[in-house]
């Protein structure tokens, strides 16, 4: 049987016939390879184009990696903090490591209080000998970045953003240290406006955006509407969700009452001012600028 | 002493005439290059990334090239039965282990200087700032920890059937090492006896490498370690060190090469 196909190779092809293929000059070959590659070419050329364009790139990523683009979002998000702490850093296995990112407290405007900073201590106390020494080679304290390091933390912002499009936080903590802490309000509205068209329902988006034109550009007209679209969109929520998103109506609604009270539009402002009482845990400070409006406005009605 | 430097040499002639260095090398670097060209909201300034990525390929091109190198020096040996005319020079069998040991190290700390002075000359040149005394102690840290593995793989070759199993089991126990290493007493915490035990062993027994990790402090500019720790680190690498080559040493004198 062995005798019988000593001259053949695979599925009863004669091995000579190889021998023949070898002998082919690589000039042949490497043509042969250069028409393949053109007809490939003008096969997926067409699918190509129906493929998103550069510049979409959280369109790309989507196309990669599917719905995994979420965890990468989230870990690119967790890099941001990682980096704001300067590598100081509770891991999976820390205690701590599932509290509120402090990137997101700080775009909200909280100040980190002594109790804080002791809950943020996950290393505690050394366990033994191996820990203690291991110490010496990490970094155990906790410090934020400033002087305009925080620019460290974008391009995690900018990859978390492309990844998962829909995270909210993402552009309003991006927007928040590009412009209060970078000084770039333009591209900070930029990155805002990227958010908005992802998530046109964003009462939060709308938010930060209006503080960036009352802030930092003293448009307060844009702001007023900016705030009174967030308004609005919030008020289309279900029920449920705006009785958990309570604080940030609260948001809104006091600091467009604050904006015409700058203004000098005093009835919206007691309107608004009205509407926060029956938001605000503690109402009196909001009954007490109430009171300063009312005054405001018989000093404007006595004056001639 | 001379015979042990003689061997040394002959690999690291084998490492620049391999093209895994340089391979490893090109890669890393165009990977480097090409995240550093990325623009992030048009700020040129940002360089945390760039260190963090170029950090990150340094140590897993460190690696490759330190457990790959080592891993074939005694197999390959036996193989081409070059191994009985060395041994007949005369170089005893320590000699041989010792050799290879300082061989594969040296060659790595080459590789591990161009990759460093890789690094500092671009993150110079895009942040205008030259912490040399940071890097060299980073460069250390990073040798001697590629020295425990080196030693550890070494003792490896001498057990395992194949380079093969050996590279892929001596880099899942040095990742683990580096990822779970430090962590591993609060794992065995939560674990029902006996496991408990045998982690919290395993917690005091095995060589700390996640220590000689100073990633953090190179990215985050995050000052230095001081020489005091990193001189008993250096020392602990050397017992470890030590031990490996011992026990490689064991099991190569009983070994019979004509298997």
């Amino acid at each position: 049987l062995g005798g019988h196909f000593s001259g053949f190779g695979l599925g009863g092809i004669p091995s000579q016939k190889f021998e023949h293929l070898m002998k082919v000059s690589p000039l042949v070959i490497l043509f042969a390879l250069v028409v393949l590659g053109f007809t490939l070419a003008l096969r997926l050329a067409p699918r190509l184009a129906e493929r998103p364009q550069p510049g979409q790139s959280s369109k790309v990523m989507g196309v990669m990696v599917g719905e995994g683009r979420k965890v990468f979002a989230n870990q690119f998000f967790s890099m941001a903090d990682i980096y704001f702490h300067s590598g100081y850093y509770p891991s999976v296995f820390d205690q701590g490591a599932e509290t509120q990112k402090e990137i997101i407290a700080a775009s909200h405007g909280k100040k980190e209080t002594e109790e804080d900073e002791k809950k943020e201590d996950f290393l505690g106390k050394t366990r033994d000998w191996v820990d203690a020494f291991g110490r010496h080679f990490k970094i155990t304290q906790h410090t934020h970045l400033e002087g305009n390091k925080e620019r460290e933390i974008l391009p995690w912002i900018r990859l978390s953003a492309d990844a998962n499009p829909h995270k909210i936080e993402t552009y309003t903590v991006g927007a928040f240290f590009l412009w209060e802490h970078l000084g770039q309000p333009d591209q900070a509205e930029q990155f805002l406006r990227e958010g908005l068209r992802n998530n046109p329902n964003s009462y939060e988006i709308l938010f930060a955006l209006g503080r960036i034109y009352r802030d930092a550009y003293h448009d307060v007209i844009r702001a007023r509407n900016v705030f009174e679209l967030g308004i609005t969109k919030f008020r289309a929520l279900p029920a449920a969700v705006q009785k958990e998103e309570r604080i940030a109506y609260e948001e809104l609604v006091v600091n467009l009452a604050f904006l015409e009270e700058q203004t000098g539009h005093y009835d919206e402002a007691l309107k608004w001012f009205e509407l926060a009482c029956t938001l605000a845990p503690f109402p009196d400070q909001m009954r007490k600028e109430m009171e300063l409006i009312r005054e405001k406005q018989a000093a404007a009605r006595k004056a001639p | 002493m001379n015979k042990t430097f003689a061997l040394a040499g002959v690999v690291i002639k084998e490492l620049y005439r391999r093209k895994d260095f340089y391979v490893l090398f090109v890669l890393s670097a165009l990977l480097t290059l090409v995240s550093g060209a990325a623009s992030f909201f048009h700020d040129r300034n940002i360089v945390g990334y760039i260190k963090d990525i170029s950090m990150m390929l340094i140590w897993i091109s460190a690696l490759i090239i330190a457990v790959t190198t080592t891993a074939r020096q005694i197999p390959a040996e036996r193989e081409a039965r070059t191994i009985f005319p060395l041994l007949a020079k005369p170089v005893s069998r320590w000699q041989l282990i010792v050799g290879k040991f300082l061989g594969c190290w040296l060659a790595t700390g080459l590789a591990l200087l161009v990759f460093y002075v890789f690094f500092a000359v671009l993150i110079g040149a895009r942040e205008h700032q030259w912490p040399l005394a940071l890097y060299f102690e980073a460069a250390w840290m990073h040798w001697f920890m590629l020295a425990i593995v080196i030693a550890m793989v070494l003792w490896g070759s001498i057990h395992f059937a194949a380079p093969s199993s050996t590279t892929t089991i001596c880099v899942a126990v040095v990742v683990g090492i580096l990822v779970l290493g430090g962590h591993l007493r609060q794992l065995a915490l939560v674990q029902p006896e006996p496991m408990q035990t045998v982690l919290t062993v395993g917690y005091f027994l095995m060589p700390h490498l996640e220590w000689y990790n100073l990633q953090d402090f190179v990215v985050f500019g995050s000052g230095s370690v001081g020489v005091g720790p990193v001189l008993l680190a250096t020392l602990y690498a050397a017992v470890w060190v030590a031990i490996f080559l011992v026990l490689a040493w064991v099991g190569f004198r009983r070994k019979n090469l004509n298997t």
